[in-house]
């Protein structure tokens, strides 16, 4: 529950960012209130992150490692915009490069975490 | 300029869509039945942040973007589909290098786009940038190296020279100084040809850090440093996300920070040390030379698969303690069948697995899992250490420094005060084992000593196999 609404509270932190984006448009000035936001966001993660990662059982710790690492592969998204914004030929090609890494951690990722997953399996009942 | 707006809130509402989708798949990981359908949500929010990006309004190119995802998806998919269970460790290994490879390049092709951007990134943004780029650039080739390490193409031993500890200082010193000086003169303004310099040589020092780091680590302690690394990737993730201003990269990096942190916290505990002396990476280095106790004048007595199987075959009350050696020896299918057979003569079989045994966190039940055992015959330390004392027969396979008593009745000893499992508390211990050996802390085991205590010797897997033919035969 307490994990819920740490989301909740993640969540709306962001909103206040996008508002906060569209406020800096206006006035460069805010600028500084942007990042303090961004501040929060990291923060409340990290906390919603801890309050949820120390509940999963060692059992389960290496396909935790899989699943982090499959979902910190967002950097792709970054790179994304790297590789196609309007840049220098050799900077497109090293978001290029930084796509193809992120792409393999998101795909094999993912894929890797449910093969793990699909064969942790109770006691069948007895036949 | 409405069409860019709302293409941006879109881009957002894809972005905390996303967000909610990794915290609730994570929170999915709390529990077996509810992991596959958490992390499968996980993916959807991954692709509903991807589709939401390559709507950006900066995008005006797609064919950089289309090669490097076919690219990547074409290297993904069969590392995913195919690598096999054994060789977790250095998948997972291997993945954070590309997550940090990643980050390290969008950091540096940040860093020269600020050159043409009056007044260049500004001191906050610098030091996300350059936070980013030192964790991103140490992480790949610390990870390389730890991937080789458990690969087996760079030794496991401990690699140490004389002066070691104060060229990785002189080498931290100056990556750090840079940074600093780095941030600093942003608040002069534009990004110049001096700054791109000190840029590129602290990533070059910053790659060096992440040899050192990881050359002086020996291969049990490699539980620690793949958390570590761990921690690393999604630090600089979210550095990233300070960097560009991108709240869900923010997120993402937190989340993987906070686990890769929590998961080196239990393991440097499992292992009775502080995380100080694990951050540094002061480990592995002079326990060669502590041999605390000798075995001289101690005898161990050896059995037959044979005697073995009539011991285990009657026990009624069985615990199983795997280690690294049933790794080596791809014992894990031979030991499901022998649990099964157990089972079916009546007997009851448990696993106890040490936070530390194998070469990751988890790295046993993952083994065990493949090899068809239920999980709920995995048992963690806390679980059942105290359940030794009803049990029969404790077979020990290939597990050796997480059972030593010596951790708890001898102060001398290396890795006195770290918790082990407490097989000595039950009736008769059987150890497979190839060899006399001692474990990675070089110290040797006197549980094998104990008249309680029969070694089988051999290969984990032929053995096994043996007891198996046997105990069927009873």
């Amino acid at each position: 529950m307490t994990a819920l609404l740490t989301a909740i509270g993640a969540a709306a932190a962001f909103l206040a960012v996008t508002t906060a984006d569209t406020a800096t448009a206006a006035a460069s000035t805010t600028l500084v209130d942007a990042q303090i936001v961004e501040v929060y966001v990291f923060l409340l993660a990290a906390f919603t992150g801890f309050q949820i990662i120390t509940k999963v059982p060692p059992l389960l710790h290496t396909p935790l490692m899989a699943a982090t690492n499959a979902i910190s592969a967002i950097s792709l998204v970054a790179s994304i915009v790297i590789a196609g914004a309007e840049r220098p030929f050799f900077i497109n090609v090293m978001g290029m490069v930084a796509v193809a890494a992120a792409t393999i951690n998101v795909v094999g990722g993912f894929v890797i975490t449910d093969r793990m997953l699909k064969m942790f399996k109770k006691t069948e009942a007895p036949k | 300029m409405i069409d860019q707006q709302i293409g941006a809130l879109f881009v957002q509402i894809a972005y905390i869509g996303a967000s909610a989708a990794f915290i609730l798949g994570l929170r999915g990981l709390t529990k077996p039945d509810t992991a596959r359908r958490g992390m499968q949500l996980a993916a959807v929010g991954m692709l509903l942040a991807i589709i939401g990006t390559l709507l950006n309004h900066e995008i005006v190119t797609y064919q950089f973007i289309i090669i490097g995802l076919v690219v990547g998806s074409a290297i993904g998919l069969p590392m995913g589909l195919l690598v096999p269970m054994t060789a977790m460790p250095q998948r997972i290994a291997i993945s954070h290098m590309f997550g940090a490879l990643a980050v390290t390049l969008v950091g540096i092709a940040e860093f020269v786009h600020y050159r043409d951007v009056p007044g260049g990134p500004g001191v906050v943004k610098m030091i996300a940038l350059g936070f980013e780029t030192l964790f991103g650039a140490l992480t790949i080739t610390g990870s390389f190296m730890a991937f080789g390490k458990l690969q087996g193409f760079i030794t496991g031993r401990p690699v140490t020279f004389p002066g070691q500890k104060l060229i990785n200082a002189a080498v931290f010193l100056g990556a750090v100084g840079l940074y600093v000086t780095l941030v600093l003169t942003q608040s002069g303004g534009a990004t110049g040809d001096a700054g791109l310099i000190m840029f590129a040589i602290m990533t070059v020092l910053a790659l060096v850090i992440g040899v050192t780091l990881v050359l002086p680590i020996g291969g049990a302690d490699m539980p620690v440093v793949v958390s570590l690394l761990n921690s690393y990737a999604g630090l600089a993730a979210s550095a990233t996300g300070f960097a560009i201003g991108n709240n869900i990269l923010i997120v993402a990096g937190a989340l993987d920070g906070a686990s890769g942190f929590i998961l080196s916290i239990l393991m440097s505990k499992a292992m009775n040390r502080s995380f100080a002396n694990v951050l540094f990476g002061a480990f592995g280095g002079e326990k060669a030379a502590v041999s605390a106790k000798s075995a001289e004048g101690l005898t161990t007595r050896s059995v037959t698969p044979e005697e073995a199987a009539m011991r285990i075959g009657y026990a009624r009350n069985v615990i199983i303690v795997p280690g690294y050696g049933m790794a080596v020896a791809q014992a894990q299918h031979a030991v499901r069948e022998l649990a099964e057979l157990i089972e079916k003569r009546g007997g009851r079989v448990r696993f106890a697995i040490h936070p530390v045994a194998g070469r990751m966190p988890g790295h046993m039940n993952v083994l065990l899992a493949e090899a068809n055992v239920p999980y709920d015959h995995l048992f963690d330390l806390e679980e059942i250490n105290e359940e030794f004392h009803a049990c029969d027969v404790a077979l020990v396979l290939g597990a050796n420094d997480v059972t030593n008593p010596a951790a708890k009745n001898d102060p001398g000893s290396p890795i006195y005060g770290m918790p082990i499992l407490n097989v000595q508390d039950a009736e008769q211990v059987i150890v497979v084992k190839r060899g006399m050996a001692t474990g990675f802390a070089g110290i040797e085991n006197e549980l094998f000593y104990l008249d309680k205590t029969s070694m089988l010797f051999g290969d984990a897997k032929s053995v096994l196999s043996q007891v198996v033919t046997e105990v069927k035969g009873l």
